[in-house]
């Protein structure tokens, strides 16, 4: 019999560490500083809206590319927030999830042998999907030392004739690092005169603190080479209901549409109805959520102060993403001790990219109580680490 | 008042409406600022009366302890140059009065009453509050059941089904 599998799939390396995830999901009494989701329930005039829908029969498929209404509040609300104007018919598309607009943006950008620039630590999905396109990712490796954002020197030494599209992921998971203007600036004007590209991941646009995101598209000549990509999982709580989007230039939206058509045929209907009442009335519950996640924040890089943790100060998204160099162990074996010794679960850094040994993604999408409880366990097993160091 | 200042007064006080047990450190922390900064805005709004005390939100039910709630919409006459604050006087100083407000619509008053006993509340209407002279009529209204009191939902709340770990 012959092989059922594609090479090519089975060459895509699974995520090293699931088998740890697998263990401390088991664990019953084990806490966590682990999710990549929020721990605020879906703002309930949203989820009202959902059962409404419902209630009303709205279960058909709708139009390919999303609610007409959808499309429409999405546009307006870009055009409040990055200050950018899309076309909702031609512009704008409303996927299950940042992911799948992360998978086929890349299919339809890319021909075999394109090169993607792909800054690490980031998101486990732009490398997979880079392949499943043909693609070749080019890793670059980001430098604690410059915060983890991307700077034109790293995108120097690794651009080549055959890079095509530069991935960029901020605010980032799992660094919470973001890229004002000012860090923006150079590398569009890198971006233009390598003729690239840019899908740019902006799913934790809301989560920025002491300063408003800017989108690479806002800047002068980037909006016909930037596809931008967000969601409603994060800034409006609602991982589950799987509703993302992405706006760009019609050419690539329209092919974007056409695989998304075969592949999908239409986001959830009901996720759909429910988000256009997230758009047009929950910017207070948002930035409720903001104001928690930027106390908690606070509250941990304290923490880290006072056990002696290094840590950069992060300014986006919902985690920290401590040093643990000092140690003299590896990222997993720290995680793996960690979730042992003192039941508390984190992500190693090297989740996200070999340059995120030496690191921890801590989240802090848990309440303060909550996060009390784990960072005591924290400190107990760190001051336990410097002690088995001193001797 | 500077715009810096009037920031970190709605900032404590949002924060304190819901943790009023907050440790003053840590609330500083929370907010990113100074514990000295925190503990003088504090002192200076509970002297201004913007913060008007710290209670403790209690459901008594649970705590085996009889306790009855009434609303009761009061109509009164207002009075001339007083309007309805002495009449509101009158009732608000009786301890077992728990709050007064004025209200738009068809009433003006509504009192609420705590009591141990349906008895005792009833009283409280008959002989204290029905008798003064500029109370036209009242409707009395026994709460049954709290569901959610002062921001908060009094019944149990579910277990949260994140998983432990994601990306």
């Amino acid at each position: 019999m012959r092989n059922p599998l594609s090479k090519k799939i089975i060459d895509i390396q699974p995520s090293g560490i699931r088998k740890f995830f697998d263990v401390a999901n088991e664990m019953e009494d084990a806490i966590s500083l682990g999710v990549g989701e929020p721990d605020f329930d879906t703002p309930w005039r949203i989820r009202e809206e959902g059962i409404f829908t419902l209630e009303k029969g709205k279960t058909f498929y709708t139009s390919n590319a999303g609610l007409q209404e959808l499309r429409n509040e999405i546009c307006r609300y870009l055009e409040r927030k990055i200050h950018v104007s899309y076309d909702p018919k031609h512009e704008t598309l409303v996927t299950v999830g940042g992911s799948e607009a992360i998978d086929i943006g890349l299919r339809c950008m890319l021909d075999p042998g394109d090169e993607v620039l792909l800054p690490q630590p980031s998101y486990v999905s732009y490398l997979p999907c880079t392949i499943m396109a043909d693609g070749v990712p080019v890793v670059i490796p980001l430098q604690y030392e410059n915060q983890f954002k991307l700077t034109v020197e790293d995108l120097e030494k690794y651009v080549t004739p055959k890079s095509k599209v530069l991935i960029m992921p901020f605010p980032n998971n799992p660094t919470g690092s973001i890229m004002t203007k000012e860090d923006l600036e150079p590398v569009a004007e890198f971006v233009r005169e390598h003729d690239l590209y840019v899908i740019s991941d902006e799913i934790y646009s809301e989560l920025t603190y002491g300063t408003e995101h800017v989108s690479i598209a806002s800047l002068p000549g980037m909006r016909e080479r930037t596809v931008v990509i967000n969601g409603f999982s994060k800034g409006f709580a609602m991982t589950g209901w799987r509703l993302g989007y992405c706006c760009g230039p019609a050419a690539i939206i329209e092919q974007m549409t056409k695989l998304h058509q075969f592949a999908i045929m239409c986001a959830p209907t009901n996720s759909q109805y429910a988000a256009v009442e997230g758009l047009r009335n929950c910017e207070d519950e948002v930035q409720e959520m903001r104001r928690s996640y930027n106390q908690r924040r606070r509250f941990l890089m304290n923490e880290f102060k006072s056990m002696g943790l290094e840590c950069f100060e992060p300014f986006g998204a919902f985690y920290v993403f401590p040093s643990i160099r000092e140690f003299g162990m590896s990222s997993e074996e720290f995680a793996e001790r960690l979730l042992m010794e003192e039941k508390v679960a984190v992500v190693p850094g090297t989740a996200f990219g070999e340059c995120g040994e030496g690191f921890l993604r801590i989240s802090y999408a848990y309440s303060i109580d909550d996060l009390k409880e784990a960072l005591g366990r924290v400190r107990k097993f760190i001051y336990r680490l410097k002690e088995e160091k001193e001797a | 008042m500077n715009e810096k200042k009037e920031a970190l007064r709605i900032e404590i006080l949002k924060y304190i409406e819901k943790h009023s047990r907050v440790d003053l450190g840590e609330l500083a922390v929370l907010l990113g600022v100074n514990e000295t900064d925190v503990a003088n805005e504090m002192a200076e709004m509970e002297k201004e009366k913007i913060i008007c005390g710290y209670h403790t939100l209690i459901d008594w039910d649970r705590a085996g302890v009889e306790m009855v709630t009434a609303l009761i919409e009061v109509r009164v006459t207002p009075q001339r140059d007083l309007g309805f604050d002495r009449i509101a006087e009158r009732i608000y100083n009786y301890p077992e009065v728990y709050a007064v407000y004025l209200i738009s619509g068809s009433y003006d008053l509504l009192v609420t009453l705590e009591g141990k006993t349906l008895k005792e509340v009833s009283r409280f209407v008959s002989e204290r509050l029905s008798p003064i002279d500029e109370v036209l009529s009242t409707a009395t209204h026994f709460i049954l059941k709290k569901y959610k009191d002062h921001g908060t939902i009094m019944v149990p709340h579910k277990e949260s089904e994140r998983m432990l770990v994601t990306l």
